[in-house]
């Protein structure tokens, strides 16, 4: 079953949209989202690193993204500018590093595109693997993590005063937002990253009255994304990773424009 | 013996130093269960930050901080802004840092008349009632120590009234210890035990009436502010509802 290219896609695309529904959650009550856009575009650094190194890509992603984050962190503290200049500054230059590294190594011959956009459909069983593990275990901490981490996102203080060490859940956090970006490149690329993160969530604050409710919703939206994308892409030719995220574009204007139409009848 | 038992938090002579200047400093303090100590100072004088460094959250730079093993705290906070995309309704809000029994919350709610609010988005809550929300959150926890800052800030005086009702309440039915954190300077509960009136140190401490009799009370606040300060005496012949009409 798993020797059918288009069978590999789906369950890893699933895998992915399990978590990314629930993180980007988080991702949006936190207002976190150009955060996670500078993370997956250190990415590309990641990759490159891990080309000259020789060292897993996974890997060198998920330790470049904690390594930009922690950079943010020294640097808020070291410099008076602004979270969101310094996000710029970080997510740019960390492009521009990587693909200065790339153009080095003329030995090795990398499918940029893939990398920016997703190659979801030359996934391997090892890519499942890896998704799937990863996926889980970012789960399962994210369930034990729940309540700390939601009242953190509510208010640092109540948790902080309450003992629950608001600044540990937003360390884990960080950890499971570099983690979800090493695991689901692959399938939307460093570019579309965030969009996963973001839009099937998004979407879900329409229908959502729980925190809970929120993120089971941005899951199953997820899921449908990744379905709709990768049978457009199968049907009409079109690009794997650009069509998920139009996908759950689809979904959120659904969304909204019910919630347009009745307003403008109450209206 | 007995007493230091009792003592939910303690500070002996704690001060607080960051970046070479002292935030508070020389702070004597201690909270008992049943106990209502409030503190009120200027702007910067060091509230927040002796609250702080009782509950264990900073730590201190010379003296004493002793807190009570595995102390159950509850917090009020003085602002609470929850982003509006987090749906959220004011009972999931009950059991935020904590899991709390059905029970416990209706209980908490009923105490503090917000019960037909339960169902309510916290964000669609008017200041008064997100208050009352708050305190109730925090008695649910059924602490040992509930810390409230500035608990009456943007309320009106008839819900001023009853949030001072609310808390000595409290009091009475779960037992804990109580620290109120002030700007306010007109008004001190009169059920207070202790007031601490703070200015980077300890100015004068002691019952509400002995505070407001001191000269470094005077002298802190000026003669004008010192004589307007009103200790809070509510009438017992009867007691409003929280929409103001009389209970019977």
């Amino acid at each position: 079953m798993l020797d059918d290219f288009f069978i590999r896609s789906i369950i890893g695309g699933i895998g992915v949209a399990m978590v990314v529904g629930p993180l980007g959650c988080f991702v949006i009550w936190r207002r976190l989202s150009y955060f996670g856009d500078t993370l997956s575009h250190s990415a590309l650094l990641g990759v490159a690193l891990a080309l000259l190194l020789q060292i897993n890509i996974t890997l060198s992603v998920f330790i470049t993204s904690i390594l930009v984050a922690t950079a943010l962190l020294l640097l808020q503290r070291a410099q008076k500018l602004s979270s969101d200049t310094l996000l710029g500054l970080l997510a740019h230059s960390s492009i521009a590093l990587g693909l200065i590294a790339l153009s080095f190594m003329t030995w090795v011959r990398v499918d940029l595109m893939g990398f920016l956009f997703g190659d979801i459909l030359s996934i391997t069983k090892t890519d499942i693997f890896v998704i799937w593990i990863g996926g889980l275990f970012i789960l399962c901490l994210l369930i034990l993590m729940w309540r700390p981490l939601f009242a953190a996102t509510v208010s640092v203080e109540i948790s902080e005063a309450e003992g629950l060490s608001p600044h540990i859940s937003n360390f884990i956090f960080t950890v499971m937002l570099a983690l979800v970006i090493a695991i689901s490149m692959k399938i939307v690329g460093v570019m579309l990253l965030t969009a996963l993160l973001i839009i099937p969530a998004a979407s879900a604050r329409n229908f959502s009255t729980s925190p809970e409710q929120m993120a089971v919703i941005a899951t199953f939206f997820g899921i449908c994304s990744v379905f709709i994308g990768l049978y457009s892409s199968l049907n009409f030719d079109f690009p794997a990773g650009p069509s998920i995220i139009v996908g759950s574009l689809l979904l959120f204007l659904i969304t909204i424009s019910k919630n347009l139409f009745f307003s403008k009848i109450n209206n | 013996m007995s007493e230091n038992e009792n003592k939910l938090i303690a500070l002996e002579n704690a001060g607080v130093m960051k970046d070479r200047k002292w935030l508070v400093r020389g702070i004597t303090m201690s909270v008992s269960l049943g106990e209502i100590v409030t503190l009120i100072g200027p702007n910067g004088s060091g509230k927040t930050t002796t609250a702080k460094i009782a509950l264990g959250l900073w730590n201190i730079s010379e003296g004493i901080a002793k807190r009570k093993n595995n102390l159950r705290v509850g917090y009020v906070p003085q602002k609470l802004q929850i982003d509006w995309t987090v749906p959220i309704n004011v009972n999931r809000f009950m059991s935020l840092t904590n899991k709390i029994s059905n029970k416990d919350i209706e209980f908490a709610l009923s105490l503090t008349d917000t019960r037909h609010l339960a169902r309510e988005e916290m964000r669609g809550l008017s200041g008064g009632e997100l208050q009352r929300v708050m305190v109730a959150r925090a008695i649910a926890l059924s602490p040992q120590l509930l810390v409230l800052d500035e608990p009456v800030q943007g309320v009106d005086f008839r819900g001023e009234e009853t949030i001072y009702n609310l808390i000595e309440e409290t009091r009475k039915k779960i037992n804990c210890g109580i620290l109120l954190i002030s700007h306010d300077l007109h008004m001190v509960m009169s059920a207070t035990d202790k007031v601490l009136c703070l200015n980077g140190h300890i100015c004068c401490s002691g019952t509400p009436n002995f505070v407001a009799n001191t000269p470094e009370f005077r002298e802190l606040f000026g003669e004008r502010m010192a004589k307007s300060l009103a200790v809070y005496k509510h009438n017992h012949d009867h007691e409003h509802r929280i929409d103001g009409s009389i209970k019977k």
